[in-house]
């Protein structure tokens, strides 16, 4: 009798086992899927059209020119402009909560900036919509054109923003105390500590806050779609209707088909190369920087 | 003359903290100016006929969104639940960290979790509306959102699970029970707080999301959805067409009740994070 229902707990136990580990293998079997669908569908397709075409510059459906390179282009310029942006700002911000602000202000302020890290993607588009974009043509642009570059990169920097400072502070937060204290201790100012002790010593926790921000940016649909202007163009000037990657997949998804379709598809194998280079980056910069830090500690 | 110098020195430092006190007002005006510019834009359009009303071309209406959104919920959060914190409870509970399967599990949701949305869209465009045939459809969304979730779900439940002390397992095996019967009895109920949690954030995740759902979904507007394999839309979806197709006022007042959704949803799971003590919240 007693056998048995150890046999069953036994059975019971392995079973569980199983739809454990079923469970922890779907999100590798989820990844390789998108790979295998994504890779299948899209690489036959620029084999067929020819690297020359589609990245070249010409995005013309009807003559069956798929050059997805001005897309590249502005994907890469909203991008570098946006993190820019949203690195100087955020990390003066990091920094300022860090140390140069009322103690007692820090925890209301982090949960209010975790807080509006939460707001959906397609909000920040619409405030582009309705009020950078508007602002810009009125009182920035020179040419009266308020889409484009600037607006997008304007969009995305104040939303990669929460990021930026939530990463950065906890870096900030990682390095031991005593290193501010050592810098005072031999002469430093507070400031000086800050600047030139803290904030190299947070530096590899910094630069994935950077790598986040780009992930982001790069990977952003609906807040830019809303404020870019969507032409398929060279982008020359800060404030000129251009197209991003992920704007061409989303905007093409709902009306093109057959071979225009696949074009998209291919966009976003381009897209989502690039992602997987941030991320292997990424996680190269956190090896290297948990080691660092391991040495580090005394 | 090097008394100058290390004069200069400190108010060049002493300027950067003022830079950083900027930068923080900047930060903060530049956040909540979304929020505020969002609310007073859109308050005043809001009425029951655009949240209950039918659509109509003249008078468009968001119960559709609500429908939609709401079995996107379902479905999402339905699917991505158990095989989340079944995930979890292998990787806390069944490891020596360095086998071969958890590195690579961990390194598999590590790289979901950077994968952008509209990535997700495409994916689930092909296997949904390409490959099974389905056309848009609310559980092919619902499907794809479940695998966007799962990185966050599996994620914050480790983080749960790990937090359980050992000497609770230890305790529990000591009185002679099974593996399975400590992970259901004893470490579970102790992380349930906390797992609830992140559920609700991974609930305000799938609210927000629209790239995944322009491709699988097929924003269908203008009438609610009769079943899960009808194509529909979401309340994100909404503004973005309401803002796209020349109804800008009703795409303000869609994004308050966004807004207010997503954020009742976010305090909601900070304050339960509170009242538990269990942890960091809402890090991503």
């Amino acid at each position: 009798m007693m056998n048995k229902a150890y046999r069953f707990i036994k059975a019971r136990d392995l079973v569980m086992r199983g739809v454990f580990i079923f469970c922890a293998v779907f999100s590798i079997v989820a990844l390789g899927c998108i790979c295998a669908f994504l890779f299948a569908n899209g690489l036959p397709f620029i084999g067929r059209v020819g690297l020359g075409n589609f990245f070249g510059s010409e995005w013309h459906l009807d003559s069956e020119a798929y050059g997805i390179l001005s897309m590249i282009a502005a994907s890469l310029y909203v991008t570098a402009l946006s993190t820019v942006i949203g690195i100087t700002i955020g990390l003066f911000t990091a920094v300022s909560l860090f140390k140069f602000c009322p103690e007692n202000a820090v925890a209301p302020i982090r949960q209010m900036i975790n807080l509006l890290a939460g707001i959906p993607s397609v909000i920040y588009g619409l405030f582009g919509l309705i009020i950078i974009v508007p602002f810009l043509r009125d009182y920035i642009s020179p040419n009266g054109f308020g889409y484009g570059i600037l607006a997008a990169s304007l969009v995305l920097s104040v939303m990669v923003l929460p990021t930026i400072v939530s990463v950065s502070f906890d870096a900030l937060n990682a390095v031991p105390k005593s290193y501010y204290e050592g810098a005072l201790a031999l002469g430093a100012t507070s400031e000086q500590s800050v600047f030139k002790v803290m904030l190299p010593a947070a530096k590899s926790g910094i630069l994935a806050a950077v790598v986040l921000a780009i992930g982001r940016a790069i990977g952003e649909t609906m807040a830019v779609i809303m404020v870019l202007g969507n032409s398929p163009v060279m982008p020359k000037g800060l404030f000129q209707s251009v197209r991003t990657m992920t704007s061409n997949i989303a905007l093409g998804a709902t009306e093109l088909s057959g071979d225009a379709a696949t074009a998209l598809v291919s966009t976003g194998v381009v897209l989502f190369a690039f992602t997987l280079l941030l991320n292997i980056s990424f996680s190269l910069l956190k090896e290297q920087g948990g080691g660092k830090r391991e040495k580090k500690r005394p | 003359m090097r008394k100058n110098a290390h004069k200069r020195q400190i108010l060049k430092f002493a300027f950067f903290k003022y830079i950083s006190r900027g930068a923080l007002l900047i930060s903060l005006a530049a956040l909540s100016s979304v929020v505020i510019f969002i609310l007073l834009r859109g308050i005043p359009y809001i009425n029951m006929h655009l949240i209950f009303g039918d659509f109509t071309s003249k008078n468009p209406s968001i119960k559709p969104a609500l429908i939609g959104t709401f079995y996107l919920i379902l479905i999402s959060v339905g699917i991505a639940a158990p095989v989340g914190i079944g995930s979890a409870i292998f990787l806390t509970e069944y490891t020596n960290s360095k086998s071969r399967l958890i590195r690579i599990v961990r390194v598999a949701t590590e790289t979901l979790a950077g994968i952008p949305s509209i990535v997700y869209g495409l994916f689930g465009y092909l296997i949904f509306v390409v490959a099974l045939g389905l056309g848009y459809s609310l559980i092919g969304g619902g499907v794809t959102l479940s695998i966007m979730i799962l990185p966050v779900i599996v994620r914050s439940t480790e983080e749960n699970l790990l937090a359980v002390p050992a000497s609770l397992r230890e305790g529990s095996f000591a009185l002679g029970s099974s593996k399975v019967r400590t992970i259901f009895s004893v470490i579970l109920p102790c992380a349930a707080s906390g797992i609830v949690t992140s559920l609700i954030l991974a609930v305000g995740r799938v609210i927000s999301e629209s790239a995944v759902l322009i491709l699988t979904i097929g924003m269908v507007v203008d009438r609610a959805p009769d079943n899960l394999i009808s194509p529909g839309t979401s309340l994100a979806l909404d503004v973005y067409y309401f803002g796209s197709h020349g109804y800008p006022e009703q795409a303000a007042a869609t994004a308050v009740v966004l807004l207010v959704l997503v954020m009742a949803i976010n305090i909601t799971a900070t304050v339960l994070g509170k009242i538990f003590g269990k942890g960091e919240l809402a890090n991503g």
